[in-house]
């Protein structure tokens, strides 16, 4: 029995989406990949160079540091809002009429866009003329200015990100922790589960599948991060708040350097599929392998 | 282990909306087996929550052993509860799932140890003792949730909120005879919800038949079937339900349509006394039979019959009401399409206002 029908013409209809994809990723990717082999000055100078401009990317200061900060940035930045999305998302109420408003307030900062809210924050956190800023200064009497000071900086980078940010943890979580049925709360209480008990064994592992895709998100959001700081400290003071897509604008447009940046960009991407990956295996197999007597 | 007591005991969601349970007194014999049997949004889970004490009752008391625990929390009840799907802690093995509640009450190691054992021997599942809960099928994971509750050895009362509704065909009778053998074993009193009328009847020893958030009968399986003392539970238990006829009573004698029917002695005076304005003349379709030519019976014609191996179900029409007889296969033919039908004396019930007029012929 063979109903098979055979049609060029098939493939017509994959043409559309083949045509997107080419022109919308596989092309510049590629044009990329050509550009980081070669020293390019115009369309019509360039010379190959090999390896060297990877050879750079990976001996180079300017990279390596970059690439630090992006780290602990990330690092930082997850550290806090997941276990506080996760808080907050247990402490929303799940029925009632304050339900509406809560998820209304929470999704507020994840509708303003990027540079806005650097912008924002720029305002808000100066130490002259900021609500936050001055308040630190002159009623709490710490001194505070993130155009100054490398830690002012970073506390303020890191707690713009907070507060843009950890509404989707929450919501993510709420979303999870509404889908648990409630007779598994009925058989805790049955079993005596104090409330941590009750976290720990019913609604940390329920949520195990949004957390995943929350964290996975977060994590390469946070990698990217891009106009946040820049408009805020510009990436400093000095290069103190300079991360990876700043270093590659930096190199790209600033010293016209096409071929180190499109070997940076290239390096700055394996590096993202490559914790993305192993994140996902590790929050995958997480609490699948514990227990016994 | 515990007799239950309920105190006018009833429940209102809000405070000035409807009962979902009405205030009801009743007692129910430790180490008995109880059904609850009602169609969704009867009432019946309402009144297993109160047990359980997940339901604080807006009115009345409720009694375990003659100890009030109206305002004890579930943690306070020693309870075991199953539910309709199973309630396991997936990160945990079998062995921790059942040595939960012995943990979180500080039982010392040695007796956890000892008692998780002892309880997944009786349930069967010993051997899996070291595997993770999430890998059990569904009628395991249901044994699990109850030896939760039955590794405490206080444990008073075990509540099945319909147990089997996820289990697949061939499985649940083993989980019904093993949730069986336990509940002998244990002598617990067991509380079984549940919409399923054949489970209640193989389940338990009494049937709780509830409608609109009231009991209308606890009785043994049998009673349910031979004397409901609501139309409801006439209609509700038996396959086909039983047969009801709107009447009026005429001395002796009861009046549907065109036809007559004799009622046992003393039945019509004491419809009568009850003051109700409206009867109905309930017969089982078991106990309809084929009139003998000199016996008095009631014609109605016939409109389908069904043969379903060791009976027939013929449906006929008495005036404008159905009658549902199930007759035995080796009933000789039906005669005619307008045979004429017996109503035995012994199993006519006549019901007031919806409920069974009690009759001394019978009650004994």
């Amino acid at each position: 029995m063979n109903n098979k029908i055979t049609d060029q013409r098939a493939w017509l209809l994959v043409l559309p989406a083949t045509f997107l994809v080419v022109f919308s990723s596989l092309i510049p990717f590629i044009a990329i990949v050509n550009y980081s082999f070669q020293i390019v000055f115009n369309m019509h100078n360039h010379s190959f160079i090999g390896w060297s401009t990877f050879h750079d990317a990976l001996t180079n200061d300017e990279f390596r540091s970059a690439l630090g900060r992006q780290v602990l940035f990330t690092a930082s930045v997850l550290a806090i809002e997941v276990p506080l999305g996760i808080g907050v998302a247990l402490t929303m109420p799940r029925s009632g009429r304050a339900v509406g408003p809560v998820l209304v307030v929470l999704a507020l900062p994840l509708l303003v866009p990027w540079n806005v809210v650097g912008l924002i924050w720029q305002i808000f956190a100066r130490a002259d003329i900021g609500l936050f800023g001055a308040f630190v200064n002159n009623v709490l009497h710490i001194n505070y200015n993130y155009a100054t000071g490398t830690f002012s900086a970073w506390f303020t980078v890191v707690l713009m990100s907070v507060w843009h940010w950890t509404s989707l943890i929450a919501l993510l979580c709420y979303a999870g922790l509404c889908a648990i049925p409630g007779a598994f709360y009925q058989a805790a209480r049955i079993d005596g589960a104090s409330r941590w008990a009750m976290f720990r064994f019913i609604e940390l592992p329920k949520l195990r599948g949004v957390l995943t895709i929350a964290i996975l998100l977060r994590f390469v959001y946070s990698f990217k991060v891009y106009a946040e700081p820049l408009q805020v400290t510009g990436g400093g003071p000095g290069t103190s708040t300079t991360f990876m897509t700043e270093m590659l604008t930096n190199t790209a447009i600033g010293q016209f350097a096409y071929g180190k940046a499109a070997a940076y960009g290239l390096l700055y991407f394996l590096i993202i599929l490559l914790i993305s990956y192993v994140f996902y295996i590790v929050l995958t197999r997480v609490g699948t392998s514990e227990g016994g007597e | 282990m515990a007799r239950i007591d309920f105190q006018q005991t009833g429940h209102r969601y809000n405070e000035d909306g409807p009962y979902a349970l009405k205030p009801m007194t009743h007692s129910w014999d430790d180490g008995g087996a109880y059904a609850l049997l009602g169609p969704s949004g009867c009432g019946k889970t309402t009144l297993l929550n109160i047990c359980s004490g997940l339901l604080r009752p807006s009115d009345g008391r409720v009694l375990f052993d003659g100890r009030d625990v109206t305002d004890v929390p579930t943690q306070g009840r020693n309870i075991a509860q199953v539910f309709q799907f199973p309630v396991i802690y997936d990160t945990m093995t079998v062995f921790d799932n059942l040595a939960f509640p012995l943990r979180n009450r500080g039982v010392e190691k040695g007796r956890v140890r000892e008692r998780v054992r002892d309880v997944a021997k009786m349930l069967e599942i010993d051997r899996d003792l070291r595997r993770r809960a999430k890998e059990l099928t569904a009628d395991e994971k249901q044994l699990i949730s109850m030896g939760r509750g039955l590794v405490r050895d206080d444990v008073a009362a075990i509540l099945f909120d319909e147990p089997l509704t996820v289990i697949d065909p061939q499985l649940k009778w083993k989980l019904r005879r093993q949730l069986k053998r336990v509940h002998q074993n244990l002598g617990l009193t067991l509380i079984y919800v549940t919409h399923d009328q054949t489970e209640a009847l193989t389940f338990a020893d009494k049937v709780v038949v509830m409608s609109n958030g009231e009991i209308v009968q606890i009785g043994s399986p049998q009673a349910l079937f031979e004397r409901p003392e609501h139309t409801f539970v006439g209609y509700f238990i038996g396959s086909p339900g039983m047969n009801f006829f709107p009447c009026e009573l005429d001395g002796a004698e009861a009046v549907i349509g065109d036809s007559r029917v004799a009622l046992p002695e003393g039945l019509a005076s004491r419809a009568h006394e009850t003051g109700a304005r409206s009867f109905k003349l309930g017969i089982r379709p078991e106990f309809v039979g084929l009139a003998a030519d000199d016996e008095p019976g009631i014609a109605a014609p016939v409109e389908q019959i069904e043969e379903l191996g060791r009976f027939r179900v013929v449906t006929a029409w008495v005036g404008e009401h159905r009658l549902v007889a199930k007759l035995s296969e080796d009933t000789e033919d039906l005669g005619s399409d307008r045979p004429r039908f017996r109503f035995p004396q012994r199993w006519l019930r006549l019901y007031a206002d919806e409920r069974l007029v009690e009759h001394e012929g019978e009650t004994a």
